[in-house]
């Protein structure tokens, strides 16, 4: 972990690759890798990333020592003469099939496992539908009668235009800022619907670990669910090319404790009666 | 030797009515070359606005067509045309035959194929610009295309059925018109590695040409095949389009995986280890191309039957891939090895592909997928398969073939400057976007969060080092056919192959008595 505190700009290519392999971190060091994020899928899914990119490090530390080994002791400017009757050996073709084949059967027994895991929405405790549109997110509480837009805050807007000479280091989080964000509980499995009123886009945030496309005409579901114990701010955008303002559609998702929450949807829930009177007298 | 009763008409007429497939070859590679720096151009435009955040040269609309344009041409103008232009020249002369068995398709498919690309470029500068979804084309959105759509779907039928006629030729060629005594499992893997490819060829390009059809339908005659109002379904255009658009990503490195098998053996002096091994890789992964197609489309929302067996099928591929990387291992092992640029290259190939196959595995296992979709992560991992896997073993087939087409040695130096630069490089502009994409930011944006800064200038830096190394080689390529010293035979110090018994330049006509096979 003492690594990982360091602080550093712009570290060499080098130290970058070394980095990339490194803990579960923090800081700068989180510029290099997956987010561990605040879910127990999230979790599960860095988890798998790690293991994989491990493994593919120590293939990798093999079969290029390999190559690097070859390409050192059998140069010619070192005397080297070929051995032309090296042409087959069953055994070593044999052991380099088969241990990758076991090596992925490794690999691939966990990803089954998670998979029928995540894909497990059954036990959620709030639906949310989510739509997107060119270019901006709707999201809908189902059965409370909540809901709304959700568009990329003005501040970043303002600033995004071509030539506006507003210097986007100014802007807080530019363009991971929106004005209404998603609130949701903490310590709640909550599952999310997908739809889209245009085109395809894709809503994710890392820190939850999950990514599913919203296309129009169909309904997708996933389900996220934040750790009791880490409320706070989490930011995504949309992950499939919509047009444009793709670039332009972030996710924001405020998540608060359970009480909290409650008493934020009945606050919503009082506002659009308001509304809706409003718009029957 | 070679008999020269007759040579080509001089000037222009010799470019547009020759059938001799050393001339289409030229073609083929020059188009291809030319359409590098051109898709290449429009990456440093992209490059250059991610530079920094804030939008400073293009508005964002144009910013799609450019990362659309940019990976057609680059894909389809100067990936294929290369590896066509290779084929062209080098099976007839690695098999033993006269020309190439179908002369005047031949032509007519590089025709066909020039027009296309101009009608495509073309598209830039049409009202409401140049499709803007991406060269995967999803509907809906593809369908918000300007005026510039038919044309653009036009062009890509026209490339598809060039691609389908290139590869009519070769499989006729190879079939037909090998030397006697030749037989398949003694044929040079280059050759053995376009045969497959043209198979691949001809069962994808119909299924892509259906459904651009089906686009064209629904855009102009209110069909719905991918409309969910009218009982259709946009998942279903990406079904087809990536059962194409798997297969072809092995159109791409096939050819790239047998110029790599010619090159080690040369420079380790020594004959490929497991050549039966190697055909077999390569017609397994080819094999496995048809089956995986929905790792592209994880996040779809498919069912988990679906995803658990596109994640293994998926996964089964690294084991052909790396019989393919530890052979070539083995064939440098107990080698006498020399490192001239050909060599240079199939070598950092070598180090590169595996990079962008591990970054593949990892992407084939659909949880962590759902992460590292549609990220910088997915561009890292395509553009190490493409750049320093297809494009550095083109790089290295030029490298290789050269002086057996020009006659003349090139600039050794000034290759080893263009090889060094560009491996540098390489991954100087694309290492960074592993990082990008796993801390979050998402592919084809125009702009992005500030914390991505860092790494986004790195890479642009990258970029441009990477555009401008490839004007060494360009120079070089042009003092190489304007002369140098003269080329032997066998111009490297081993030969294996039949293209080395002819002179150098080869002759306007070669086997014309077919060559013995001991």
């Amino acid at each position: 972990m003492s690594i990982a505190k360091r602080k550093t700009k712009l570290p060499v290519i080098a130290g970058a690759i070394a980095a990339a392999a490194a803990q579960p971190a923090r800081a700068d060091w989180d510029l290099l890798n997956m987010p561990v994020g605040v879910s127990e899928l999230s979790r599960e899914i860095y988890g798998m990333h790690m293991i994989m990119l491990w493994i593919c490090v120590i293939i990798a530390v093999l079969t290029f020592g390999a190559m690097i080994v070859a390409m050192i002791r059998f140069r010619k400017s070192r005397g080297a003469v070929s051995d032309l009757k090296m042409l087959h050996n069953a055994r070593l073709e044999a052991a380099w099939t088969v241990i990758p084949t076991l090596i992925l059967i490794g690999m691939a027994i966990p990803s089954v496992e998670k998979l029928i895991k995540i894909e497990d929405t059954s036990g959620s405790a709030l639906t949310i539908k989510v739509t997107g549109y060119q270019w901006q997110w709707h999201y809908e509480y189902l059965g409370s009668g909540v809901s709304f837009f959700s568009r990329l805050a003005r501040t970043s807007d303002l600033a995004r235009q071509k030539g506006s000479g507003i210097d986007p280091g100014t802007v807080d989080n530019y363009l991971l800022d929106v004005d209404h964000p998603l609130v949701v509980p903490t310590g709640t499995k909550i599952r999310i619907l997908l739809t889209a009123n245009d085109v395809i886009h894709a809503w994710w945030v890392p820190d939850f670990g999950m990514k599913r496309d919203a296309i129009p005409g169909f309904i997708n579901e996933m389900w996220i669910s934040v750790d009791e114990d880490k409320p706070g701010t989490y930011r995504g955008q949309c992950a499939e090319l919509c047009g444009a303002d793709h670039g332009f559609m972030p996710i924001v998702v405020v998540a608060k404790p359970k009480a909290e929450f409650d008493a934020w949807l009945e606050q919503q829930k009082a506002g659009a009666a308001a509304v809706a009177l409003a718009a029957t007298e | 030797m070679a008999d020269h009763g007759h040579g080509p008409p001089q000037g222009i007429a010799r470019w547009l009515t020759t059938t001799n497939h050393k001339d289409i070859g030229t073609m083929y590679l020059v188009f291809s070359l030319v359409m590098f720096l051109i898709g290449g151009t429009m990456a440093l435009v992209i490059r250059a606005e991610l530079f920094q955040p804030g939008l400073q040269l293009v508005d964002p609309s144009f910013f799609n067509q450019l990362t659309t344009v940019h990976a057609l041409v680059m894909v389809f103008g100067a990936v294929m045309p290369a590896t066509v232009g290779l084929a062209n020249w080098m099976i007839p002369l690695q098999i033993g035959a006269a020309d190439m068995a179908l002369p005047r398709m031949n032509l007519f498919s590089f025709w066909l194929l020039a027009f296309a690309f101009l009608l495509l470029i073309a598209t830039l500068f049409m009202p409401g610009g140049a499709p803007a979804a991406g060269w995967t084309l999803y509907p809906p959105l593809v369908l918000q295309s300007g005026k510039a759509f038919p044309m653009a779907i036009f062009a890509i039928h026209l490339m598809g059925a060039s691609s389908i006629m290139g590869a009519i030729n070769v499989i006729v060629t190879v079939v037909n018109m090998r030397t006697p005594g030749m037989t398949l499992l003694k044929m040079p893997l280059f050759s053995w590695s376009w045969l497959i490819t043209a198979y691949l060829l001809i069962a994808v390009m119909p299924v892509f040409a259906g459904s651009v059809t089906m686009l064209l339908t629904d855009y102009y005659f209110h069909t719905s095949f991918f409309n969910a109002a009218g009982g259709g379904d946009p998942v279903l255009f990406q079904h087809l389009f990536w059962f194409f658009g798997h297969p072809e990503v092995y159109i791409m490195i096939l050819p790239a995986f047998g110029i790599v098998s010619e090159i080690i053996p040369t420079f380790s002096r020594k004959p490929i280890f497991g050549y039966e091994a190697m055909v077999y890789a390569i017609a397994s992964i080819a094999f496995l191309s048809f089956i995986v197609w929905a790792h592209h489309m994880f996040t779809v929302g498919m069912p988990l039957a679906g995803q658990l067996f596109f994640t293994l099928s998926t996964m089964l591929i690294a084991i052909p891939t790396g019989v393919k990387i530890f052979n070539w291992t083995a064939t440098m092992w107990r080698g006498s090895i020399t490192f001239e640029p050909p060599m240079l290259f199939a070598l950092a190939f070598l180090f590169l592909f595996t990079i962008g196959g591990f970054s593949g595995l990892m992407l084939a296992i659909a949880p962590a997928d759902f992460q590292y979709h549609d990220t910088y992560f997915v561009v890292a991992h395509f553009h190490y398969v493409l750049v320093p896997g297809a494009v550095f073993g083109i790089m290295a087939a030029v490298y290789y073939w050269l002086p057996k087409w020009t006659g003349h040695m090139y600039d050794m130096a000034l290759a080893k400057w263009h090889f060094w630069l560009t491996a540098v490089f390489v991954n100087v502009l694309f290492f960074p976007q592993h990082f990008l994409g796993l801390a979050g930011m998402p592919r084809r944006i125009p702009d992005y969060a500030t914390q991505f800064t860092d790494w986004n200038m790195i890479s642009s830096i990258g970029a441009f080092g990477f555009g401008l190394s490839q004007l060494l080689f360009v120079w070089l390529i042009v003092r190489c056919v304007r002369g140098g010293e003269r080329a032997t035979a066998g111009v490297w110090d081993y030969q294996h192959g039949l293209e080395w018994t002819v002179p150098s330049p080869a002759p306007y006509h070669t086997f014309e008595k077919a060559p013995e096979i001991r």
